[in-house]
């Protein structure tokens, strides 16, 4: 079979090609003749299909994420280095360091595979880092999944599990957080996000450019073999059905040690000044890095694809073009230092070849064996794809679903009821202790690790002499959302915002993962569109921008699509990390305080989940300026010395948190309904704005005094208390009193961490 | 006070491991698994991770670098060398410790605050402990099981042998609750939790893993 030529592609025009089963639509085809006044070759085809693929061309999203760049402040975002459109975003976060962080997904892997998907997951987004130039210094994984009985959870959760301990673990950096969160939507599609954060100084911000004609480009890291080649194979097996290589796993297969060299190997080349520009290999591979690259630089590019090492010599051009093998990066080097990197890629044992040089013809070309096989605009390929304005349409159900009215379910109202709505809740599976996830985590090597799992943020250290560092926390309640995208995707900003304020540190900026059903589904694409004008707006209202993140669309099993879920985090920062707050509280006499206001908040609570399978009613409304405000008093109480303690409310409600504070800490406290609420209101309502704080004595009128200034409503809700047992028939236990509620820790504990072992087995023996 | 930190390919807590050493008061000198150069260093620490990435045998690959060629014969003749986790394995396939590590009997990587009894206290390495004293370090591993023959086990306790042993949960099926071992001369140490992960107040569960570093300093001091 002869290779697919540019020549003779122009020889032989009416050539029938595959492009349907590439996923291309008939007009989109059409455009790419157009482009090329010919048609493309089967290696042009390739690539097209897969850059123009909704997860790399953001064809459906687009129109609607611009949002996020034209929502600023006047004069623009000043703590904003890098924005979006570039691996990651970077922000300053003082003393010359820079941060850059990002979420994205891997569903789809995961599910078909669920060990290699979230391992790779973890491996793309730490690239994605790694290429702006910083050191990876930790990674947190938002997790969804069907119901905790389901029998493909007991699958499909162990898997992922183990990918992102398997990978992250043996890559070196620590797991500081994440979520876990089971509905059944998710069943059939689960969700597994990874993010990543890492840190530099501000010269060592690189960018993704190939500048300098006459550079050289190359490949270095891991082989090219035929993993996660996906849809290409139908092209190569219609065009190559004689020799060709069998079918291959579309689902890519990780190298963590690799990644470890590539990391190290990378940052030692950057920082001997030998780059100038990098990008790494994830979806759509070399097709990818290639028509950035030149996208962003000079214009040009020449790639002599031969010369790409493979681990399977029988790959057509086709199939290398396309491949996904991870642990690869792309570098524009000066002819001059190519020496020096070669030398450097030695040392670290990893391998690295010229493939190709910067011109300034404004075409990317690549011959194969001689022979030229893609001719192309790279911008045509890159930044020029298709947009589409979807048809959008608000959801037929919504109506009926606010009209069921989730806080006229049945509350529980005796002390025998509040008791078993306390052990139940707290053993729900979206309720119950990570410890058997996260256990399987290294959340200690680098030792920067300041905050971890169960804490409200994951905290590192960044700057070991000034004690600098960062907080970062994922959120989004997708039932909140399903009632009321706009508002339900400010929620999620404003949680993720409380979570890292908690911890003490200021908010700066967000990233995001933006998880939904079929674009094509004109009732997803405007629960897309307002969940993104919310975020925008939000974004807008704090003061904190989105510097990057991830668009997964097509999340849906048969017609049921998953629940809309943007998640979103935020990445704070902390000038010194010993100010911070963590939510285990402290010694005897110390008094526990909830800031903000409770209202009748069940729609879309996790009580309405648990205790009636409810989802219904009116979504809590946002409160921005609440939210700041709040954010403020935390961070100032934090700074200086007055809280020992302090933990967010929102899933779960206050019952939760303060079950979660006395099982972190060990110790019992005695706690009241605050006058004039419901017990169960105060318990289990998700008014947003809110957070339980812990006061030294000492520290009582100074704070109360600050809120008080500040207008931020202080409920004095209990106190620490370690000798309750014995009062309460309890000799000799820890327990936690609510009004005339006694339950001892032991067995709050009990319930809150069997749930996992029970569903899913015993992670550690006895 | 020149204490040697190993990285190989695939070494992770080399960092770690050269902090504990500095908050010690010792200088941490970097050794490069390439190298056949201990750079006169007084004593050797080899950090955990997974070196050449364990897919054949945790530390198999290790014990023929460059570096270890030295080290080996430099350990039989009296240089001090703690191996944590995956040092503990290349200690144990370079036969400078007996029996092996295989992997944690419930199958799953665990991290988790560990608590141990210090067992044996006047080696170079933990010194600094009382006899029988309980510490709290973290573990973290997915081959940490401690496994050998029934004589050597018996030997190892016989003589006094076990440095460490694991207390409330053993948490990967080591044999006897074996966290730790010397050699009879107390320099070459081998433990599957880590020290080094518990040396600040801000970043580990407690200080207690200091001790293993300050007992290796007091140790040159002395001598």
């Amino acid at each position: 079979m002869s290779l697919d030529t540019v020549a003779r592609a122009e020889s032989t025009p009416d050539v029938e090609q595959p492009y349907a089963d590439l996923g291309l639509k008939p007009d989109e085809y059409e455009r790419i003749r157009e482009i090329l006044g010919r048609r493309p070759t089967s290696s042009e085809l390739a690539m097209y299909s897969v850059m123009w693929s909704e997860h790399c061309s953001y064809k459906s999203s687009k129109v609607h994420l611009r949002q996020f760049g034209d929502k600023q402040p006047e004069g623009g975002w000043p703590q904003l280095m890098v924005g979006i459109g570039e691996n990651a975003g970077v922000v300053d976060v003082g003393d010359g360091w820079a941060v850059t962080f990002k979420v994205e997904s891997h569903n789809h892997p995961s599910y078909v595979e669920p060990y290699q998907g979230a391992a790779t997951g973890v491996g793309g987004i730490v690239r994605d880092i790694l290429s702006m130039g910083a050191r990876p210094l930790a990674v947190m994984d938002p997790l969804r999944f069907g119901p905790a009985d389901a029998p493909d959870t007991k699958r499909v959760l162990p898997g992922v599990v183990a990918g992102i301990g398997g990978y992250g673990n043996c890559l070196g950096l620590p797991n500081i957080g994440g979520e876990i969160v089971f509905d059944e939507t998710y069943a059939g599609n689960p969700l597994v996000n990874a993010l990543c954060v890492g840190a530099m100084k501000h010269e060592d911000v690189h960018l993704a450019s190939a500048k300098g004609v006459g550079n050289l480009v190359i490949l270095y890291g891991a082989r090219t073999g035929g993993d996660g080649i996906g849809g290409v194979s139908v092209l190569a097996s219609e065009t190559f059905d004689e020799d060709g290589p069998a079918k291959r796993p579309s689902v890519q297969v990780g190298d963590p040690f690799m990644e470890k060299l590539l990391i190290e190997c990378t940052l030692e080349v950057l920082h001997a000044g030998l780059v100038e520009g990098i990008q790494d290999l994830g979806g759509a591979g070399i097709s990818c890095a290639t028509s950035e690259l030149a996208s962003n630089g000079e214009g040009g590019m020449h790639v002599e694809l031969d010369r790409v090492l493979l681990r399977d010599p029988s790959l057509s051009p086709e199939e290398i073009l396309m491949s996904e093998s991870q642990e690869r990066m792309c570098a524009v080097v000066t002819p001059a230092n190519v020496d020096a990197f070669m030398d450097i890629c030695r040392k670290w044992e990893v391998e690295a070849v010229v493939i190709g040089e910067v011109t300034d013809t404004g075409r990317l070309t690549i011959d194969w064996h001689g022979e030229r096989v893609v001719d192309v605009p790279p911008r045509t390929v890159a930044h020029e794809g298709p947009v589409y304005h979807r048809p959008m349409e608000r959801p037929h159900d919504l109506d009926a679903l606010a009209a069921n009215d989730a806080n006229a379910l049945a509350r529980p109202r005796s002390p025998e009821e509040i008791r078993t709505t306390l052990l139940t809740m707290t053993g729900s599976p979206n309720l119950a202790a990570k410890g058997w996830v996260t256990s399987q985590y290294d959340r200690y090597v680098l030792g920067n690790t300041v905050l971890a799992q169960p804490e409200d943020s994951g905290m590192i250290r960044i700057d070991e002499e000034s004690g600098l560092g960062v907080a970062i926390s994922t959120d989004c309640n997708g039932r909140v959302v399903r009632l009321d995208p706009y508002n339900g995707a400010k929620l999620a900003l404003a949680e993720s915002y409380r979570n890292v304020a908690v911890t003490g540190a200021k908010p700066l900026a967000v990233t995001n993962c933006l998880n939904f059903g079929s674009p094509e589904d004109p009732e997803v694409m405007w629960t897309f569109a307002e969940a993104v004008r919310g975020l925008a707006d939000g974004c807008l209202e704090l003061g904190i921008p989105v510097t990057g993140g991830n668009v997964s669309f097509y999340n849906s099993t048969g017609d049921t699509a998953i629940l809309p879920t943007p998640v979103v985090g935020v990445l704070g920062v902390i000038d010194d990390v010993e100010r911070r707050t963590p939510m285990a509280w402290g010694p005897d006499g110390e008094i526990i305080y909830l800031l903000g206001d409770t209202g009748e908040d069940f729609a879309g609570s996790e009580w309405a989940h648990v205790m009636h399978g409810h989802l219904g009613g009116i979504a809590p409304q946002a409160d921005l300026a609440r939210e700041k405000l709040l954010g403020e008093v935390l961070i100032a109480g934090s700074r200086d010395g007055m809280l020992t303690a302090a933990h967010d409310v929102a899933d779960g409600g206050v019952a939760q948190t303060l079950a979660e504070m006395a099982l972190r800490s060990g110790i019992g406290a005695r706690t009241w309904t605050p006058d004039g609420l419901d017990t169960a209101v105060f318990l289990w309502s998700e008014s947003p704005g809110r957070a339980i704080v812990v006061v030294p004595r000492s520290e009582e009128l100074r704070f109360t005094s600050m809120c008080a200034a500040r207008r931020l409503p202080a409920y004095r809700i209990g106190a620490v208390d370690s000798g309750l047992g014995a009062d309460t028939g309890h000799e000799g236990q820890q327990v936690l009193q609510i009004d005339d509620v006694v339950v001892s820790l032991d067995e709050l504990r009990s319930a809150h961490e069997q749930t996992f072992p029970n569903y899913f087995g015993p992670a550690l023996t006895k | 006070m020149r204490i040697g930190v190993v990285t190989f390919p695939g070494s992770l807590d080399d960092r770690d491991a050269a902090r504990a050493v500095r908050l010690a008061g010792g200088d941490a000198v970097s050794l490069w698994h390439g190298d056949d150069d201990l750079k006169s260093v007084d004593a050797v620490v080899i950090p955990g991770g997974f070196s050449y990435g364990d897919y054949l045998r945790c530390g198999a690959i290790a014990k023929f670098a460059p570096v270890m060629t030295r080290l080996i014969p430099a350990a039989q003749a009296g240089l001090p060398v703690l191996g944590i986790c995956n040092g503990f394995q290349i200690l144990c396939e370079s036969h400078l410790l007996p029996g092996a590590l295989t992997r944690n009997d419930h199958l799953h990587f665990v991290c988790r605050d560990q608590r141990l009894r210090m067992e044996r206290t006047d080696t170079f390495w933990t010194n600094s402990y009382a006899a029988d004293e309980e510490i709290v370090i973290p573990l973290k591993n997915g081959e940490g099981g401690y496994v050998a023959d029934e004589g050597t086990l018996d030997r190892l306790e016989g003589d006094g042998l076990v440095i460490a042993r694991y207390l409330e949960v053993n948490p990967n099926g080591s044999r006897r609750d074996i966290a730790g071992i010397s050699n009879p001369t107390g320099t070459i140490v081998g433990l599957m939790p880590h020290p080094e992960h518990a040396v600040e107040d801000l970043t580990g569960p407690t200080t207690d893993g200091l001790g293993f570093f300050t007992s290796a300093v007091r140790s040159l001091v002395k001598s």
